[in-house]
């Protein structure tokens, strides 16, 4: 089972994301006996894509375009399933990011092969090819049997640890032709927070909800994850508000995210914002109201004042960090 | 303007999801349907764009009868006419070709969905119906302005955003911040027992995924709770019995 995984990168630089992707793709390889080839779309120097093969990968296809340095989901698609179909892959491993979910669908079609999105875990491949996924907004998880020849399948970040797995990966120029059909949608302005964590992605979460009382209050909220190293989330009635960005609304309706911790403050709990946040490896809980919902879904849970708890959670990460790095 | 909105029939999002006995089956009884939370976004964002004269908005579902209430609560919401295509939906490929199979029969100049649905969370139907027609895409916009046939959106990506154009036609996937959802009023429920559903049959499509049964995520170990004095100790307690800091 020849697999082909796609390797995004941001501004040329690959992404901690992208090593668990390619993870992943080697660990089904592995199971056939068969090798992993990654094709890289856009301005990546080689230096930067020899990493890959530290996780398995024995052969990069390197579509650099000046064409394809904006990360247009039309003709990298093409690329792809051109990749896909010159190597004969029977998988294509794609990442569940916001790009990557586009570019799946898309390839998906042209090589008329089923998807499996946003899966979890290596496939089950001892009778047929049968993905986890979530599904339900985070309440369920589905097992689906990809039963085409061919398999795609979209992977979601941090359900997959980066394993090392150190090969000889050759890079081979790699030049489809392009269809100027594939470029009607002009990207005009890219605006990326440099200093921020991307929250689909992050390991580390703090969270607050309506406990908060007003968007004066979040540098607390703020300087807890920036002493941790997290993202910061909102609930949904925060955003809804307008106290935070919709793109930090973590929930049913906003983002699912599979944090290794997940810390909600003044968040009471609703139906809705556990399923977003249930992937969640380990959950800290604080709120005021021994009663929230919340602490039933949490691992460690404080009753308290975030006005109070929040200060003395601060100084205890900058102790804690400053003995572990 | 013409304008498709497509919409899907999912739980409400505060149900409890069941399974039957041996997990093949979602249990629908007791629960109550709504239109997706993010295709409600599509179609009062739909219905902003064509306020006023400048256009139609169809809203089309692939499901069988029992989806006709969410349909005419879009027709309420303010929807012009709908299509059900007969048929119950099997899986996002499923789906996309039926709705392909329209579009390309209707001369639309927008097609909006939601981002995702709140039930299988592919986020695949717009962009594969996008392929299969040959237009653009955006899988998820926050933001859709228009002008004249020329269309402005706000496309999410990891860490930040990005304003893309495109000219008619093409289809975006509406996330939160495109618009508010609307809430029908007593007019638009009256209305919309006589506006048009115009019923079709489904075209053939290949299976390639098959759902073999469902699962819940395993529950968590009790709660241990810290008293606030405690609060300090937290960090070193989830290093230690965690090990994820």
């Amino acid at each position: 089972m020849s697999v082909l995984v796609y390797v995004e990168n941001t501004e040329g630089k690959f992404r901690k994301s992208t090593f668990e992707l390619v993870s992943f793709a080697t660990a089904i390889a592995q199971k056939s006996g068969s090798a992993v080839t990654a094709v890289s779309i856009g301005n990546v120097e080689d230096e930067e894509l020899k990493k890959l093969g530290n996780y398995g990968v024995s052969k990069i296809l390197n579509a650099k375009n000046e064409k394809l340095k904006l990360g247009n989901v039309q003709p990298y698609a093409s690329v792809i399933a051109e990749a896909a179909k010159a190597e004969g892959a029977k998988v294509v491993v794609m990442p569940a990011s916001f790009s990557g979910k586009g570019i799946s669908a898309r390839v998906a079609v042209k090589l008329e092969a089923g998807l499996g999105e946003n899966v979890v875990d290596i496939p089950d491949t001892s009778s047929s090819f049968i993905v986890k996924k979530g599904s339900y907004s985070g309440k369920a998880f589905a097992f689906v049997d990809i039963t085409s020849e061919i398999k795609v399948i979209s992977v979601v970040a941090n359900s997959f640890k980066v394993i090392e797995n150190k090969t000889d990966a050759s890079i081979q120029s790699f030049e489809p032709a392009l269809n100027e059909n594939d470029f009607k949608l002009m990207v005009k302005e890219t605006v990326r927070a440099t200093n921020k964590i991307s929250l689909p992605e992050a390991e580390l979460v703090v969270s607050a909800g309506r406990g908060m009382k007003g968007p004066e209050n979040w540098g607390m909220i703020e300087e807890l994850a920036n002493v941790l190293g997290a993202a910061t989330a909102c609930s949904k009635p925060v955003s809804d508000a307008g106290w935070r960005p919709h793109s930090e609304h973590v929930g049913q309706t906003g983002i699912a995210i599979s944090p290794n911790l997940y810390v909600a403050i003044g968040i009471s709990g609703a139906i809705q914002h556990l399923a977003g946040v249930s992937s969640s490896k380990v959950i800290v809980v604080v709120n005021k109201d021994a009663e929230a919902p919340f602490f039933k879904a949490a691992d460690y849970g404080i009753v308290g004042d975030a006005f109070e708890v929040v200060p003395k959670l601060i100084e205890a990460a900058k102790t804690f960090r400053a003995g572990h790095h | 303007m013409k304008v498709l909105v497509c919409i899907s029939h999912v739980p409400d999002t505060t149900a409890k999801i069941n399974f039957s006995p041996d997990q093949k089956e979602f249990i629908q009884q007791g629960v109550t349907f709504i239109i997706n939370p993010y295709d409600e976004i599509a179609l009062a964002r739909a219905i902003e764009l064509t306020d006023g004269g400048k256009g139609t908005v169809t809203v089309i579902n692939v499901g069988d009868v029992s989806t006709e209430p969410t349909i005419r609560k879009a027709l309420a919401i303010g929807a012009t006419d709908a299509i059900r295509v007969n048929a119950v939906p099997r899986d996002g490929y499923y789906v996309a070709r039926q709705i392909a199979n329209v579009a390309s029969q209707n001369a639309y100049d927008v097609i909006l969905c939601g981002r995702e649905s709140s039930d299988h969370n592919g986020a695949s139907v717009p962009s594969m119906i996008a392929e299969m027609i040959g237009v653009p895409a955006v899988s998820s916009a926050k933001k859709l302005d228009i002008n004249g046939s020329e269309a402005t959106l706000e496309r999410e990506i990891e860490g930040g955003k990005e304003i893309v154009t495109t000219s008619f036609p093409f289809i975006a996937g509406a996330s939160e911040g495109m618009a508010e959802p609307k809430i029908p009023n007593m007019r638009g429920i009256m209305g919309a027992r006589t506006k048009p559903l115009t019923v079709v049959e489904p075209v053939e499509v290949p299976q390639l995924t098959k759902i073999v049964s469902y699962d819940k995520p395993a529950s968590r170990s009790a709660v241990k709770m810290l008293s606030v004095d405690d609060a300090g100790k937290l960090w070193e307690m989830i290093r230690e019995e965690k090990k994820v800091i």
